[in-house]
């Protein structure tokens, strides 16, 4: 059997053809051949590599280095130092840090490695997101018209909730079991909506996706539609990702075009439709309840739940709320059925996981791996080590509402079950590793004055609460804080958690809370000697940060 | 871009905003949206424009000025006041934090001459943060109108911006 261990990607958009792009495309096929590498490696062609000016790229999987721009002459290079020895020629590669933000759904893989078990991101990167021939080629659609054609809603609900799907937002709600609510909720119409309000920060996956594979979650909120009995989905796309919004406008044009979209799907009675909604720059928008009220057309503030959006939802109808991740996986589901998807991951975590490796990290980027990989394997294996071989102090799961896991807990499986059990939250997938350079309290300082920025100011707990903590922690890192602060913070974090009216305010602290469990003592230093043993927070003339060096 | 926009006639620029997206309800963020996009900001008076066409019959509510108020100043990305010819949007999110955007950002503000959420006086520069902007694989990050710009380091900020006139 022939095992393809690397990819070259040769774009070939009408600014690449201008440049040689045919040339080098046999320059590669040719110099390969010469190397014996014909069974090993294939090449092949996409159109749209989102990076003007420096064409053709020549994107080689699954490094993902892309070059550019390449001449017919560099080929020998790229192919005997890159595929046949290993080594990325970092001469050719293109200038990377003048990214078009399109090209990101690329850099998304850097760093990916060949024991990823994609799922979700089996497209992205992979097909021209533009293009649904490229999609269908890939199985597009196949698992749509298996549910309109083969299946009746019910069977559709139950093969979801037979997987073991949680839903990949933060929360792990099952997903068949969501469905299964609004199905059997009267009302109606009822709404499917996809939360692509993708804002915990250090958190791209969703983008990745919308960028990179628009089709797969059109298929899945037509799916999801069939399954409750709904004809009208919203994609409520965060307002600071424009690309990804081109690219689901272009999608649903494309689908309509093809009776994928619209009325009769498939030659069935079944239709639905899709509008495409830009959000504009708020975090508690991703807040189910919020971004219906956003949707809505007013403030982005959360609804007090019950009634939750199964029964009362968009314009007080009964309403499916998914993430794009969660999404992503309804067609492989469907297509290969909930026992294949079963066998992935854990027992209690079915499926796979995306995640955003950050930091100080050798190779920053996404990965995707069976749920049940501990943290150290990342770290090592995907995220090529610690930089500059500095020690780890912490890992940030989850994002900033994220919880603190310290080194003590990097061999702790990353899924629901285990992480809870350790108190740890997997959140939205993202993996913010800090070296022994980091500050405790610059961190959770940073972290608080997020939450006081996006704080939406309906609850009380929530507005003055983050607000009172950003002021101590910062009084703390000028060396202003005083002994009784760490007893405060617990109070008014306590407070907080339990009667904030929704996850903003319930969990700002969490992060705050870890780092006082297991970095007491450098918080202390900070209060009681006006140290910083990190050397970061600017406090005052005894710390070692502003002493000469002599 | 360099569109001068005291000439754009307002009600016209509602009416086809309207057209466009729609005199629904979950039309009015789009319609923001693009009021913000075509003047730099939201003009008050667009407001009762907006509300001029935008009825919701079936629940039989009419829209205040005051609603549309309290949407326009709640997102980040409306600006209610004019803003400076290019605006920096720069990401303090803590993936971006841990590896360095702080100088970066000391070096921004030395360099246009104003704090976060000013404009210069010269009204060339508005230097704004913004929470993550989805890529933290090349933090730090900073946009500069439509353009972003990763791996930045404070060294590279005058070339970047020197690059807008």
């Amino acid at each position: 059997m022939k095992v393809i261990r690397s990819m070259v990607l040769v774009s070939v958009d009408e600014d690449s053809l201008q440049h040689g792009a045919q040339e080098v495309f046999h320059a590669f096929l040719d110099e390969i051949d010469r190397f014996g590498l014909s069974d090993e490696i294939a090449v092949t062609t996409i159109l749209d590599a989102g990076l003007q000016g420096d064409t053709p790229l020549v994107i080689v999987y699954p490094d993902a280095a892309v070059y550019g721009p390449v001449r017919v002459e560099d080929v020998h290079l790229i192919v005997e130092e890159h595929l046949f020895k290993g080594n990325i020629v970092p001469a050719l590669l293109a200038m990377m840090h003048e990214m078009a933000p399109d090209i990101s759904w690329m850099r998304g893989r850097r760093g990916a490695m060949p024991v990823q078990k994609r799922v979700v991101l089996q497209r992205a990167g992979m097909v021209n997101p533009e293009s649904i021939e490229d999609y269908i080629l890939y199985d597009g659609f196949q698992a749509l018209g298996k549910a309109l054609t083969q299946m009746t809603p019910t069977q559709v609900i139950a093969e979801v909730d037979k997987s073991g799907l949680q839903g990949r937002g933060g929360a792990g709600f099952p997903t068949g079991r969501k469905w299964s609510f609004v199905a059997s909720t009267p009302g109606d119409p009822k709404y499917v909506i996809c939360n692509a309000d993708e804002s915990e920060p250090g958190t791209f996956k969703d983008r990745t996706i919308l960028e990179g594979d628009p089709f797969s979650i059109l298929e899945a909120m037509i799916i999801a539609g069939y399954a409750i009995n709904a004809h009208e989905g919203y994609i409520y796309i965060r307002g600071e990702y424009p690309l990804a919004y081109r690219r689901i406008e272009n999608a649903i044009r494309q689908a309509e075009e093809w009776g994928l979209l619209g009325d009769h799907i498939f030659g069935t009675d079944f239709h639905f439709h899709i509008h495409p909604h830009a959000g504009a720059g708020a975090y508690i928008c991703g807040e189910e309840t919020a971004l219906i009220e956003s949707l809505e057309g007013k403030r982005g503030m959360p609804r007090p739940r019950p009634p939750y959006p199964t029964t009362y939802g968009l314009f007080g109808k009964p309403t499916v709320v998914n993430n794009v991740e969660t999404l992503a996986n309804i067609g492989p589901i469907l297509l290969n059925g909930a026992v294949w998807y079963r066998e992935l991951g854990s027992p209690k975590s079915t499926g796979t996981k995306v995640y955003t490796i950050l930091g100080n990290v050798n190779f920053k980027g996404l990965i995707e791996v069976p749920m049940g990989i501990t943290l150290r394997e990342v770290i090592d294996i995907y995220g090529k080590g610690m930089k500059d071989d500095k020690k780890l102090k912490l890992v940030q799961t989850g994002g900033s509402s994220g919880t603190i896991a310290p080194a003590s807990l990097q061999d702790t499986p990353l899924d629901f079950d285990s992480f809870r059990k350790a108190g740890v939250s997997l959140g939205s997938g993202a993996l913010l590793v800090c070296d022994e350079d980091t500050c405790v309290v610059d961190l959770a300082k940073k972290i608080l004055q997020f939450f006081r920025d996006e704080c939406c100011g309906k609850c009380t707990p929530c507005r003055i609460g983050t607000l009172r903590l950003y002021e101590i922690v910062s009084q703390i890192s000028e060396g202003k804080g005083s002994p009784g602060d760490l007893e405060l913070i617990s109070n008014i974090s306590k407070a907080m958690s339990e009667v904030s009216n929704c996850g903003l305010g319930q969990t700002a602290s969490t992060a705050l809370i870890d780092i006082l469990n297991y970095f007491r003592e450098e918080i202390e230093a900070h209060i009681l000697e006006h140290i910083c043993p990190a050397g970061v927070c600017p406090l005052s003339e005894f710390s070692p940060a502003a002493t000469p060096v002599p | 871009m360099e569109q001068d926009v005291s000439e754009l006639d307002l009600p016209s620029v509602v009416e086809k905003a309207i057209e466009e997206h729609g005199a629904t309800r979950d039309a009015i963020i789009p319609i923001l949206n693009e009021i913000n996009r075509i003047f730099g900001y939201v003009p008050i008076a667009a407001l009762p424009e907006i509300r001029r066409h935008i009825q919701i019959p079936e629940e039989g509510v009419f829209l205040a000025d005051s609603h549309l108020y309290s949407a326009a100043s709640f997102y980040q990305m409306f600006s209610l006041k004019p803003l400076g010819r290019h605006i920096i949007r720069f990401c303090e999110s803590a993936p971006c934090h841990v590896i360095g955007a702080r100088r970066v950002l000391q070096t921004l503000q030395e360099y246009t001459g104003v704090k976060p959420g000013e404009t210069s006086e010269d009204k060339k520069w508005s230097l704004l943060l913004t929470s993550c902007l989805g890529v933290c694989s090349v933090g730090p990050v900073f946009l500069v109108d439509e353009d972003i710009y990763g791996e930045v380091s404070p060294e590279r900020v005058p070339e970047i911006l020197g690059r807008y006139q």
